[in-house]
């Protein structure tokens, strides 16, 4: 070995001969695509904040955020956006109580008890749900889940919380299920062995061992799921109803922060006047609320990857 | 994977309960997302499947729901569709070459560049429909037009893109890498020539579903003016109306005529989505390789 060492006249050069511009233009003009994604959110904060910063100059940010009466149109006005918020809670909690219970089971079916040809069926048609237009969603709460509502007898009007929540709920169904599904699918086959060899039942393996196991992927798929529902517009806009609503009964109609924003937005308001400006203040609220939900998601999602990959 | 062979299954009745119990509702939860589906389908079809003829296709939209057409928004989705495709490839695939096969991972503007495009991934698309008010529509004056909506699309699909096209050249073995580099190719050559080709199948595949996303998207056209009455067909910088704005109009009238309209109008989106998606499975069955 050594001696072949001294035999090597000098060490190789792996560097190129000569500079390539061309591969510089290419990694540059690469990165520029890169920057297109961080232009976007810098201007989505710009486009929220700025008008939203004016916005709070007229109104006090304090009546904003604790007043109970939105009414941007009154005389006198009163910018209170608790009612948008508790309208978008409500419905939002209504979709919860859809999505996180049976997304779960969803998932522990797939992931626990479906064998693999069964999974693989099953999941991409799962995953239809979670593909069909928002707006065929809202047709479809309005037109077919808010009379049966009524049919059951349950005193909603044409407008509720409740219906477009159920729908909501059953849309992000896919979502719960597919994130919980992966993080349940990689926790490693010993631990089940382990807790069967010991004489559990599949229920025990299920609840006990596999849950906890992932359960940063799952409280993930529930912080997205939540997030997706705080800031879906087309249901609650065609199926929740137009009108602030102070209140927290899901028969009620309400309108929702994205309702609102939909509903000014895609009139003819004059640009700079107050009525413009209120469209940025509840766009920043949403998305200060969403954004807090992705960060908590997407860093619980690393760590499940992190455990078992 | 099966625990429990005849002579091992529980002979405690409470335990193959509470196991009954909760395999029903395991299966509950995946028969109400079915039933779900099936639910709006026949709705839908059953509802709209009379008004699906050719006076939705050639007609513009009316007042009168007996001569309503949609001729207007459909040929809207259809150009935006393909305007989506020509913007978002080359920026999702460019953005993908680079975070893949040229980013430093340690450095921290690359790994802020990775959270930023998982979180605008989840920013909700009614704030995509703001930012083409305050930037497009109003800020650089561009207008109402089928290219701020377009664009809006663009961006808001864009992170989606991103992260299959990511997938497909991730899934490319480095060994086709190595080869190429032995013999003398240069970085982008190996990127263009191997990896690329490579990655199509995935990336097309990816691409055309978040286009798919994108086309049944409603809420930020609805801020860059998409609602409003339109007779003509769609140019790049005119006025226009796209077929999820159309249903929702439909949608919210009161009179039972339109919104038989607006099931038919959704038999034709959730047609234009199913081929897409159709193609899109088809491309990643018969193109796809595995390593």
């Amino acid at each position: 070995m050594a001696t072949r060492e001294a035999a090597a006249p000098q060490p190789l050069r792996l560097r190129a001969s000569r500079r390539r511009w061309g591969e510089d233009v290419v990694k540059v003009v690469l990165a520029l695509c890169a920057f297109v994604s961080v232009a976007t959110t810098v201007g989505i904060v710009v486009a929220l904040f700025v008008p939203a910063i004016e916005f709070f100059r007229e109104v006090s940010i304090v009546d904003f955020l604790t007043g109970t009466e939105w009414a941007p149109l009154f005389e006198p006005p009163s910018f209170g956006v608790l009612p948008l918020v508790a309208g978008t809670l409500l419905v939002t909690v209504c979709a919860s109580f859809v999505c996180i219970p049976f997304g779960l089971g969803g998932a522990i079916y797939l992931s626990e008890y479906a064998n693999r040809r069964t999974r693989r069926i099953l999941k991409p048609m799962l995953e239809i749900l979670a593909g069909i237009p928002t707006v065929v969603y809202g047709y479809f709460a309005l037109t077919f889940v808010t009379p049966r509502l009524q049919d059951i007898g349950l005193p909603v009007g044409v407008f509720s919380a409740l219906s477009a929540g159920l729908v909501m709920g059953v849309m992000l169904l896919p979502t719960v299920a597919s994130i919980s599904e992966d993080s349940m699918a990689a926790v490693p086959q010993d631990l089940r062995d382990g807790a069967y060899a010991l004489g559990s039942t599949r229920v025990q393996v299920s609840t006990l061992i596999v849950i906890p196991a992932a359960i940063s992927g799952i409280i993930a798929s529930f912080v997205l799921a939540i997030s997706r529902a705080v800031g879906e517009t087309m249901i609650v806009l065609i199926a929740a109803g137009g009108q602030p609503n102070w209140t927290w009964n899901p028969l009620e109609a309400v309108q929702t922060m994205t309702a609102f924003i939909a509903a000014t937005g895609q009139g003819d308001v004059p640009t700079g006047s107050i009525e413009y400006k209120t469209i940025f203040a509840v766009g920043a609220t949403l998305f200060v609320m969403t954004f807090v939900m992705n960060l908590i998601s997407i860093r619980l999602v690393r760590r499940f990857r992190e455990v078992y990959e | 994977m099966s625990a429990s062979a005849g002579s091992l299954r529980s002979d405690r009745p409470r335990g193959r309960w509470v196991g009954r119990l909760f395999y029903g509702f395991l299966l509950f939860s995946l028969v109400l997302g079915f039933a779900t589906l099936g639910a709006l389908l026949v709705q839908v079809f059953l509802e709209g499947y009379k008004w699906v003829d050719l006076v939705l296709f050639l007609e513009p939209p009316s007042a009168d729901p007996l001569i309503a057409g949609a001729e207007p928004a459909i040929l809207a989705t259809i150009f935006l569709g393909v305007l989506l495709i020509l913007f978002t490839v080359p920026l999702g695939v460019g953005t993908a070459i680079y975070l893949e096969e040229y980013a430093d991972r340690e450095r921290w503007y690359n790994r802020l560049l990775e959270v930023n495009i998982q979180n605008l991934a989840a920013v909700p698309s009614i704030v995509y429909g703001i930012l083409g008010l305050a930037f497009l529509v109003r800020g650089i004056g561009l207008g109402r037009v089928l290219l701020a909506g377009a664009m809006i699309l663009t961006l808001l699909v864009l992170p989606t893109v991103i992260i299959a096209a990511r997938e497909a050249i991730r899934a490319v073995p480095d060994s086709i890498r190595q080869g190429a580099y032995a013999l003398g190719a240069t970085k982008w050559q190996v990127v263009w020539r191997q990896v690329l080709p490579a990655a199509t199948p995935g990336i097309a595949t990816g691409s055309i579903l978040a286009t798919s996303r994108g086309l049944g998207e409603t809420a930020p056209l609805l801020l860059v003016g998409a609602l409003t009455y339109v007779s003509f067909n769609p140019t790049l910088l005119g006025e226009f109306t796209a077929l999820p704005v159309q249903i929702y109009q439909w949608v919210s009238r009161p009179q039972e005529e339109f919104r038989t309209l607006a099931a038919a109008a959704i038999i034709v989106l959730l047609g234009i989505l199913l081929t897409l998606n159709a193609t899109a499975i088809w491309i990643r069955n018969r193109y796809e390789r595995r390593w």
